[in-house]
């Protein structure tokens, strides 16, 4: 058995498997089929500080290799999640991150201070890139300056671990990953969704009512592990990989390209289970190679 | 075979297992009827309701999520649960060529089924479209063994050879039969079956969706209280991912969880 704990900044992690935010609930939903307490970490759906109705339907299209989605960030507000959804899942014995969104900086300020009561929340996910929202969202994330000035307004706000999340919707992704480690970001996780669009073409119609919407699943892994070994190269803090991992073989591709940690999404779809088997995954993999932590290959391309 | 009526939906425990396929019968040119029982013998079947579905793993390199298909039937004496499917595409498809032994994924039970069925409710009609008619069986036989209420069914159907489970059905309750082209029942759309001159209780419904918004217009007029089984396109199945949600009342829900069937008052149509 290898070493598989790993920092996030102060963020200590049993192992390197988080899920990613919108794939995974609140947790709750998939512990007939996991123990939740197996996992480095998962991180909640995306919170607002007000409630969110998202987007209508359709907001779904299978495409080859993923999916497409426009689920515009439906969520309860954060009141919502202090009172009824945290006193139910803080005692999981993992470490429970919230995914934080906001149309203004002013927002993602206010989420940060009320999440400040949740004591077992040791870390937030800034989520500067979600495509499916008109307003803020991906604005911050797609330039150097908005990126810097939510992650600094944020930083102000929050003392415990911050990681921020990027777009892959940008020309140089680690341009926005060198402004928000200079304002004091933890860590980034990358890659959110990338833009897509698919039309139905007997209908004649968008298959989404947004019309565009974020691609996620395998299709866009060869996408993402470039990003995460491009951003690794560029930043001094610790970098969070996704993008379309199925199993314990992709979560190591990303880790060979200097990830600390990953994040498992869209697979939780698909097997529901995906997330323990890709910590024992990567467990024998270290184990019949003979590695005793997971150090000895993380960014070695 | 615990009633299912004292079954508590909230706490009913869901499983990731695998099925082999006991048999599959092609009933129709576009329909298979698939029978599966959990390939570890030691292994229970879960308890499921009627209305409830599985999340059908697909393994082909065509599509990527899984299917939801709802339970056409419920055999406990046999282990064994069958799933009605229609060609509908790749992932359809790929379900309807399992051949006998074949292992098959399931996630399940999922959804909230039809619900308890109250001992006033003794004369309910149970409508099904096309496919639709897929849980009505597993209902209609509930409802029959469990309750002792012998309900009525009405199918709706292009022709008479696209009219399924017709025997299987007659089982449990009586039913009517309407077709486009008049080849079997009477001519039209259910909407237009002499039956709607009768007295129900409630109306079960499941069908297309421009189906189950007539029939719950009928129910509205005759104050009748009416259910439907929505089948919203779904990624996970599970309330996570958010993307099956349908506009009620109280807002945009998963009608994975919440669904799929819901009280049309509870709906916006």
């Amino acid at each position: 058995m290898a070493n598989l704990e790993v920092n996030i900044g102060n963020l200590q992690l049993k192992n390197p498997v988080l899920t990613a935010s919108g794939t995974f609930g609140y947790g709750e939903e998939f512990k007939d089929f996991i123990s939740l307490d197996r996992l480095g970490g998962f991180i909640v759906k995306g919170t607002t500080l007000n409630p969110r109705e998202g987007n209508d339907y359709p907001r779904m299209a299978e495409t080859p290799a993923g999916m497409l989605n426009a689920v515009g960030l439906q969520n309860k507000g954060v009141d919502y999640f202090i009172t009824h959804i945290y006193p139910r899942i803080k005692d999981i014995d993992t470490q429970i991150m919230v995914n934080v969104s906001g149309a203004s900086i002013a927002d993602y300020v206010a989420v940060c201070e009320k999440l400040k009561v949740c004591d077992k929340i040791n870390a937030i996910e800034v989520n500067i890139s979600c495509p499916n929202v008109k307003q803020g969202g991906m604005a911050f994330g797609t330039t150097c300056a908005g990126a810097a000035e939510v992650t600094a307004a944020v930083r102000q706000a929050w003392d415990r671990t911050l990681i921020v999340k990027l777009s892959p919707n940008v020309t140089s992704i680690t341009d926005i990953a060198k402004a928000v480690e200079a304002e004091g970001a933890d860590s980034v996780s990358l890659i959110n969704t990338l833009l897509g669009m698919a039309i139905d073409v007997e209908r004649r119609r968008p298959m989404l009512s947004t019309i565009t919407g974020g691609l996620s699943g395998p299709a866009v892994r060869p996408i993402a592990v470039r990003m995460v070994w491009q951003v690794c190269k560029a930043v001094n803090i610790p970098v969070i990989g996704l993008g379309g991992i199925m199993n314990g073989r992709d979560a190591l591709e990303f880790i060979m390209a200097g990830a600390t940690a990953i994040q498992v999404g869209t697979a939780n779809f698909i097997d529901p289970a995906v997330t323990v088997k890709i910590i024992d995954e990567i467990n024998g993999y270290l184990d019949r190679n003979n590695f005793k932590s997971l150090s000895e290959i993380r960014g070695i391309i | 075979m615990q009633p299912i009526d004292t079954i508590d939906r909230d706490i009913m425990k869901k499983y990731c297992l695998d099925f082999t396929v006991v048999n599959n019968e092609a009933i129709h040119e576009l329909y298979s009827l698939l029978t599966l029982t959990p390939s570890d013998s030691s292994t229970s079947l879960p308890d499921i309701l009627p209305g409830q579905f599985v999340q059908v793993r697909v393994d082909n390199a065509e599509t990527f999520l899984r299917r939801p298909i709802s339970v056409n039937d419920v055999d406990r004496d046999n282990h064994t649960l069958s799933l009605l499917v229609r060609n509908a595409g790749e992932g359809s498809r790929w379900i309807m060529n399992r051949r006998q032994g074949d292992t098959v994924n399931l996630m399940l039970p999922l959804g909230n089924g039809f619900g308890n069925i109250a001992e006033s409710d003794n004369r309910p009609l149970l409508v099904g479209g096309g496919v639709g008619i897929a849980p009505m069986l597993y209902l209609g036989k509930c409802m029959s063994l469990q309750h002792r209420v012998r309900p009525a069914f009405l199918v709706g159907a292009r022709s008479a050879s696209d009219v399924l489970q017709l025997q299987s059905l007659q089982q449990w309750g009586d039913v009517f039969v309407t077709t486009e082209d008049g080849t079997m029942g009477e001519k039209g759309l259910v909407t237009a079956s002499s039956v709607w001159n009768e007295e129900w209780t409630t109306v079960y419904c499941c069908g297309p969706a421009p189906m189950m918004k007539a029939i719950a217009q009928i129910c509205k007029k005759k104050s009748l209280p009416c259910k439907v089984s929505l089948e919203n396109m779904m990624a996970c199945g599970l309330g996570a991912c958010l993307c099956c949600v349908e506009k009620t009342v109280r807002g945009n829900v998963c009608v994975c969880t919440e669904g799929p069937v819901f009280d049309t008052a509870d709906l916006t149509w």
